[in-house]
């Protein structure tokens, strides 16, 4: 398990920041339909437009006053952490984050529409945005920190340096989550079946030709050693 | 997010037993409680149900159970053969982790994704809000039905399976306090009319269990044919899924539904009249999509969609009998 990071005073309010204050971010435009709310309306095809990279929305610690709970203990990377009574309204990915300080997995659009927030439940891709943490209690996850480390990268985490396959980096640790599991599905062959299994990830800075030719290298390599 | 209270069910009676919201692979479900559009205080989570396997059903139809994933649902071998519109519409919707979430169960009951619906901060929602207006008829409406409208609501049904499921007729079982029932799927989606925030014919407490799809029918050719805005990871626009039989230049019998277009999933029988017997022919499939699109009501951003419409059911018709 990763350092518990000492934190800055900034840092330690948006820490602290209820979970109940997603409900109320859209009750906070005042009857105007916002940009962010109306374009995550319409799905994925919002996203490029809509939020940056960072929410405002912070997961609670523990249980909030009065929140119910339950007993959640993840396996992550082979690990077992007993997070004790969980709110049970924390996401896999903000219990991840918040609470693991597994950092590695990007919190995007928080509902489901870019992929950042790929990780492995049980060996299968999932987004952990829209998975609720007490659902996954005893299953196997698996992060981008559970890949590989620096010196003994993943072949993807490798192909990707090799090919180039990000620029700022943001969707990466979810387009390798995601790559490593479409290896394992049914997928043709061709350049465009690959786009089609690996369209859960978004990536604004538009690396998609690197990332496919990263995931063709692994996959023809594999095949030739095996 | 309003807190809720959680329980993992075993067995199908617990969960019919409580009075809470199911929840299955969360995709609609959590989504819509981050946004406060769904406020469930009490969530019963069924994917532990024994309802993950798809059988073979001794009229030879196929069984599928409402917690069988849409990913594994599409590509399970029995599907793929003999009922390829169903795996081609899975295939199509969402994204490659979306589809590992989601269930038979949950996508069956997916809500709207009408930007209004999805924002609380409009008060004027009748299917969030009964009797509050609809902000959607006079506001944007691009993605909004053409077909089965009312004044109180144009939201589309956003299905990509459930319109493969109504080409091929299934059947929904649930099980709930009263016991077990099978409702067809042309009698479970209810059209808006005045009430809108009445979506199906689902009872409280009832809980899908499977759905059934009758048996196949020998040398039918299957199409799913979806428009969206990007070629991938997108609603559609407009799509076609066909069940047709095509023998010596003629349209002996045909199934069709259209997504996108219709407030739930939409079968065209006046298009499967007009074919049903006639030469397999552009010409003739033009006419059908004429007539299954005479009632189209666009809104003032939407009237494309009633050309996009036809044009997919002329397209998916000539890829079925070709
Ligand atoms: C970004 C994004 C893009 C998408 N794109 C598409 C697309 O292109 N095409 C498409 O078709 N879909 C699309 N979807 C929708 C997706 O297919 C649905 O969210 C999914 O199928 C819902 O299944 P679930 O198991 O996750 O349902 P849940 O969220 O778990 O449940 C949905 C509803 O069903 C109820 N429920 C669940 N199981 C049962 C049961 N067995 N009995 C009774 N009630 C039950 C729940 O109480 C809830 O009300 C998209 C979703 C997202 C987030
Ligand atoms: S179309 Fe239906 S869902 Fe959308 S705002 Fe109008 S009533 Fe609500
Ligand atoms: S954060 Fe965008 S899909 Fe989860
Ligand atoms: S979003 Fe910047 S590298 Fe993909």
């Amino acid at each position: 398990m990763a350092e518990k990071p000492t934190l800055r005073e900034d840092q330690q309010l948006l820490d602290l920041e209820p979970l109940g204050q997603i409900g109320s971010e859209a009750s906070a435009s005042g009857g105007q339909l916002t940009r962010r709310t109306f374009l995550s309306g319409l799905g994925a095809a919002g996203l490029v437009a809509s939020a940056g990279p960072l929410s405002a929305a912070a997961a609670p610690m523990g249980q909030a006053e009065g929140a119910a709970g339950a007993h959640t203990v993840l396996t992550v990377n082979g690990e077992q952490h007993d997070l004790g009574m969980l709110d049970t309204r924390v996401t896999l990915l903000d219990a991840l984050r918040e609470r693991l300080y597994l950092t590695g997995t990007k919190k995007g659009c928080d509902h489901g529409q870019c992929g950042a927030c790929t990780v492995h439940v049980d060996g299968r891709r999932v987004n952990s945005c829209l998975t609720l943490a007490v659902m996954v209690s005893g299953k196997e996850i698996t992060t981008i920190e559970g890949l590989g480390v620096p010196g003994r990268l993943h072949p993807m985490q490798a192909a990707f340096v090799e090919h180039d396959g990000y620029q700022c980096g943001y969707c990466t640790s979810g387009q390798i989550m995601s790559a490593v599991a479409l290896l394992k599905e049914p997928v043709g062959p061709s350049d465009h079946d690959v786009k089609e299994g690996m369209a859960g990830n978004i990536c604004r800075c538009g690396a998609y030709p690197n990332i496919v030719a990263a995931f063709q290298q692994v996959r023809n390599h594999s095949t030739m050693n095996g | 997010m309003q807190s809720f209270s959680y329980e993992k069910a075993q067995s199908v009676e617990q969960a019919t037993g409580t009075t809470g919201k199911f929840i299955a692979g969360g995709t609609t479900l959590v989504d819509l409680m981050k946004l406060g559009v769904e406020t469930p205080t009490q969530l019963v989570d069924v994917t532990a149900l024994p309802l993950a396997q798809v059988e073979t059903l001794p009229n030879g139809g196929l069984r599928i159970g409402a917690m069988v994933r849409n990913s594994d649902l599409a590509h399970h071998p029995a599907v793929g053969k003999d009922y390829a519109v169903l795996s081609e519409a899975l295939l199509s919707g969402a994204s490659p982790q979306l589809r590992n979430m989601a269930t038979t169960g949950g996508n069956l009951l997916q809500r709207t994704r009408c930007p209004y619906f999805r924002d609380p901060s409009y008060s004027n929602c009748n299917k969030r809000n009964p009797g509050s207006g609809c902000a959607a008829i006079g506001g944007h409406n691009r993605m909004m039905a053409i077909l089965g409208t009312s004044d109180a609501c144009i939201a589309t049904h956003p299905s990509d399976m459930c319109v493969a499921l109504t080409a091929l007729e299934a059947t929904i079982q649930v099980e709930g306090p009263k016991g077990k029932r099978s409702i067809a799927i042309a009698d479970f989606y209810k059209l808006p009319g005045t009430t809108p925030n009445v979506e199906n014919a689902l009872e409280p407490g009832e809980l899908i269990t499977y759905v059934d799809l009758p048996a196949p029918r020998k040398a039918s050719k299957q199409v799913y044919l979806k428009l969206r805005d990007r070629a991938s990871y997108e609603f559609a626009l407009a799509s076609a899924a066909v069940v047709a039989e095509v023998s010596g230049g003629h349209v002996r019998a045909v199934q069709i539904a259209l997504g996108g277009v219709g407030t739930r999933p939409w079968r065209a029988h006046e298009a499967e009249a007009a074919l049903t017997g006639k030469p397999a022919t552009a010409a003739h499939f033009r006419a059908a999509a004429e007539d299954a699109l005479k009632g189209a009501k666009p809104s003032s951003e939407n009237g494309f969609k009633v050309e996009l419409a036809k044009r997919c059911i002329v397209r998916a018709m000539t890829m079925a009998s070709a």
